[in-house]
């Protein structure tokens, strides 16, 4: 049973300094960020609408548009940088059909990039949902993206 | 004046009240333990979490009850213990035996030889890759015998969830001194001498910040914890927080007793998620016991503690970027005209330091300040823990005496260059750091010497470099970063990184003028003279100091056209080794564009220029290395 907007902001005992945390909840619930949550996050905070839009654009991790079943994260920080990162998302683009930052038509993946998520022994570093796969090469993109249905 | 014996403390089972009935319940946890009793300690860190070692603990856990050897046997998750490359990682105590590259299908035979038997399975030692001897304790293994592990020793001994494992080992046992036994600016007075200097990248001294928010006016004061470890290629703020939460949240505790402070905050990188739950874990176990919170120790002192989630903004790592995003705002920083000693968050003193600094704060109460300035160089004292990644054998999280040689770094603990390879160069300092060279290698590493050879501290990435890395890619890249997180408030940031940008692509693309250098400086020295906060002022770093060292490789983009490290795409072609091409074909399939054609067995492939597009996909999978890059 998925908690309401109105729960998650009672949670943070209406704090409008948890905006970014109550955000962060919105999004694991709903894999991104609807129109309507955030005006029911205006109205119950109390807080301007230009505030929340800008704090829902500013950060990376937040989403306006409807995200896949599977979001891929490749981490491009500089570890997996100079291991070849580059080639595994370029790779990733080309067997998805799509760009990163975006989410294939059939909304089964989203494919993302991240600055680090700090696993930087084992990169090049994939996120697929919560599970972490390291030393990803280019060729190992194909098998690992069949696993995600 | 020996007081006369009073009746023993009573070991509490609820919270705890004085230092007494701290050291009671720290007697019977350490009287439940049985120092001969055997046991398997996993590590569960995010890095191991890539190895499956959930699966591999469940394993272990399955396996012993299968035994009947519940009893006898204990089975425990741990933080990280540093050796990330040889995952999962695992140590038997109490021999101390050191697993590594343990996976799922080893968990029986770990079980039936070492555990009932007593008997060392070989395979799973570390063997040193150049002498190929095999080292069955971890502190035998070169990886750590060079190292110095304050901070880190803890991880692999404690279950990370759990109070009582770190109560065990003395947990808050500095806490009770002194909040017992020091006066606040006793507190500030020690910190100061230990010489402790601010971990999350300044290096400003951690007793003079405590000192100004201590100062400053004001009933309400903050004290923070900065853990949005936004620099890429660091990890040791995760693996602390991850691995040892409470020793982070003791050091603040005792940092907010020096200060005045009844509130704090912590704030953490989302994408750290185990990081996260832990340290919320941490905070309510600490509060249950009455180690935070209201009247902690029965003191009368009280501190709350909250945290708070980042949303993977690289600024907000800058101390007024993170404070006004604790306030639900955008993380803009601001400039400090008024340090955030004095009006910080809401407006009110605040002191932030990093994860690793507060991690030092119990220790250095607890042994004392000389002993901790007693390690180091002159102007840096006590441990550092660096991430050394990147192209060197030995990857992971070290923790070393600040002073020692960068060349005993990588080719000491980091067991030397990849694949034979040759080492160029270290990028030290995070993004806006810079890359050291091989004529630099024997330098002192502290705050001072990185800074002198033109790179810095930063939060304690080490990227290790190979002559297959090209320079102006790395810097490319590095620009590339910082222009995406400037978070555009100041012109120069935000115009003058995308026109470098600009700049550098030109040049990876051969398409650079012979001016595009000079240009490049120009623009560097702009931003330092013209931005507000560190992430502008630093921002062209990467920039310079491969310029500074490398200036060939930029020459050869430039005016020959060729990308000497065999990295930039529109400079570089694939082709196939004809001698070394068995004729395989398991490059054949993988290629996206069908542009390798196999002709027969023993006849090496085809591989047609016209339709490759450089994605090294074939190179990446030859075992043969037949695929050459020019």
């Amino acid at each position: 049973m998925p908690s309401s907007i109105a729960e998650i902001v009672k949670k943070y005992d209406r704090d409008k300094g948890q905006l970014v945390s109550i955000l962060q909840d919105i999004q694991t619930e709903h894999h991104y960020l609807p129109k309507e949550a955030l005006d029911e996050v205006v109205s119950l905070l109390g807080v301007p609408a230009s505030q929340v839009y800008s704090v829902a654009t500013f950060f990376k991790a937040f989403s306006l548009t409807p995200r896949g079943r599977h979001v891929i994260k490749v981490c491009l920080g500089t570890a997996c940088h100079v291991r070849g990162a580059a080639k595994v998302v370029e790779k990733m683009e080309l067997d998805l059909g799509i760009k990163r930052t975006e989410t294939t038509p059939d909304l089964r993946y989203t494919l993302e990039t991240v600055n680090c998520v700090g696993c930087c022994a084992l990169g090049p570093m994939v996120m697929i949902d919560e599970k972490y796969h390291g030393q990803i090469t280019s060729d190992k993109v194909s098998p690992l993206l069949a696993k995600y249905e | 004046m020996a007081a006369k014996p009073k009746p023993k403390e009573k070991a509490p089972t609820g919270r705890v009240n004085s230092p007494k009935q701290l050291e009671a319940l720290r007697a019977a946890i350490v009287a439940r333990k049985n120092p001969k009793k055997p046991c398997i300690a996993l590590c569960v860190g995010t890095g191991c979490l890539a190895y499956g070692c959930v699966d591999i603990l469940q394993a272990f856990k399955n396996e012993i009850t299968k035994q009947k050897l519940e009893n006898s046997v204990d089975v425990r998750g741990t933080g990280c213990p540093g050796f990330c490359e040889r995952g999962a990682l695992l140590t038997i105590y109490p021999q101390g035996v050191f697993y590594q590259r343990v996976r799922i299908e080893d968990v029986p035979e770990i079980v039936n030889e070492t555990i009932v038997k007593g008997r060392v399975i070989s395979r799973l030692l570390y063997q040193d890759p150049n002498t190929k001897q095999h080292y069955e304790k971890e502190a035998d293994v070169p990886f750590y015998s060079r190292q110095m592990r304050l901070l880190l020793d803890a991880n692999s001994k404690i279950d990370p969830t759990s109070i009582e494992d770190y109560i065990g080992i003395g947990g808050y046992s500095a806490l009770a001194k002194v909040l017992f036994q020091i006066k606040p600016e006793q507190v500030i007075d020690k910190v100061k001498k230990s010489g402790l200097r601010g971990r999350g990248g300044g290096g400003f001294p951690t007793g003079n910040k405590w000192q100004s928010t201590r100062d400053a006016e004001g009933d309400i004061k903050y004290v923070i914890c900065n853990c949005d470890e936004g620099d890429p290629g660091a990890f040791m703020d995760r693996s602390l927080m991850e691995g040892n939460p409470h020793s982070v949240l003791e050091g603040m505790i005792i940092g907010a007793y020096a200060i005045g402070s009844h509130e704090g905050y912590v704030y953490i990188r989302h994408e750290y998620p185990m990081a996260v739950e832990n340290v919320m874990m941490a905070i309510k176990q600490a509060e249950s016991k009455g180690l935070l919170g209201t009247n902690i120790l029965g003191s009368g002192f009280h501190f709350k503690l909250k945290v708070s989630r980042g949303g993977g903004a690289f600024v907000c790592g800058e101390s007024t970027a993170l404070m006004a995003s604790l306030e639900g705002k955008v993380g803009e920083p601001r400039a400090k005209y008024v340090h955030t000693s004095e009006k910080g968050l809401y407006n009110r003193p605040s002191n932030l330091n990093n994860v690793e600094t507060w991690a030092n704060i119990p220790h250095i109460m607890l042994k004392g300040a000389d002993w901790f300035s007693g390690i180091g160089t002159m102007t840096s004292k006590g441990t550092k823990i660096f991430s050394l990644v990147g192209k060197v054998n030995n990857t992971g999280l070290i923790e070393v005496p600040m002073g020692m040689k960068l060349r005993d770094i990588v080719f000491g603990i980091g067991g030397g260059i990849r694949d034979g390879k040759k080492f160029k160069a270290v990028q030290t300092g995070g993004p806006s750091g810079g890359f050291i060279p091989e004529s630099h290698l024997d330098i002192a590493v502290d705050f001072d010497e990185l800074t002198r050879v033109g790179s810095m501290m930063g939060s304690g990435a080490m990227i290790v470099t190979d002559e297959n890395t090209c320079m102006v890619d790395m810097a490319k890249y590095f620009v590339n970063f910082l222009q995406e997180e400037s978070c555009g408030k100041c012109l120069p940031c935000r115009e003058g990184l995308k026109r470098m940008i600009q700049i550098l692509t030109d040049i990876t693309d051969g398409k650079g003028r012979d001016e595009d250098i000079e240009l490049l400086e120009r623009l560097a020295a702009t931003l330092k003279d013209a931005s507000l906060c560190a992430l502008g002022q630093t921002a062209a770093n990467p920039v310079l100091t491969t310029i500074r060292y490398f200036r060939d490789e930029y020459e050869a983009h430039i005016k020959e056209h060729r990308c000497p490290a065999g990295v930039c795409k529109p400079l570089i072609t694939y082709s196939i080794i004809n001698e070394k091409c068995p004729g395989c074909g398991k490059c054949v399939e993988p290629c996206p564009t069908k542009a390798i054609t196999f002709v027969a067995k023993k006849q090496p492939v085809i591989l047609d220029q016209e339709k490759c597009i450089k994605c090294g996909t074939c190179y990446d999978i030859c075992n043969l290395k037949a695929v050459a890059i020019k």
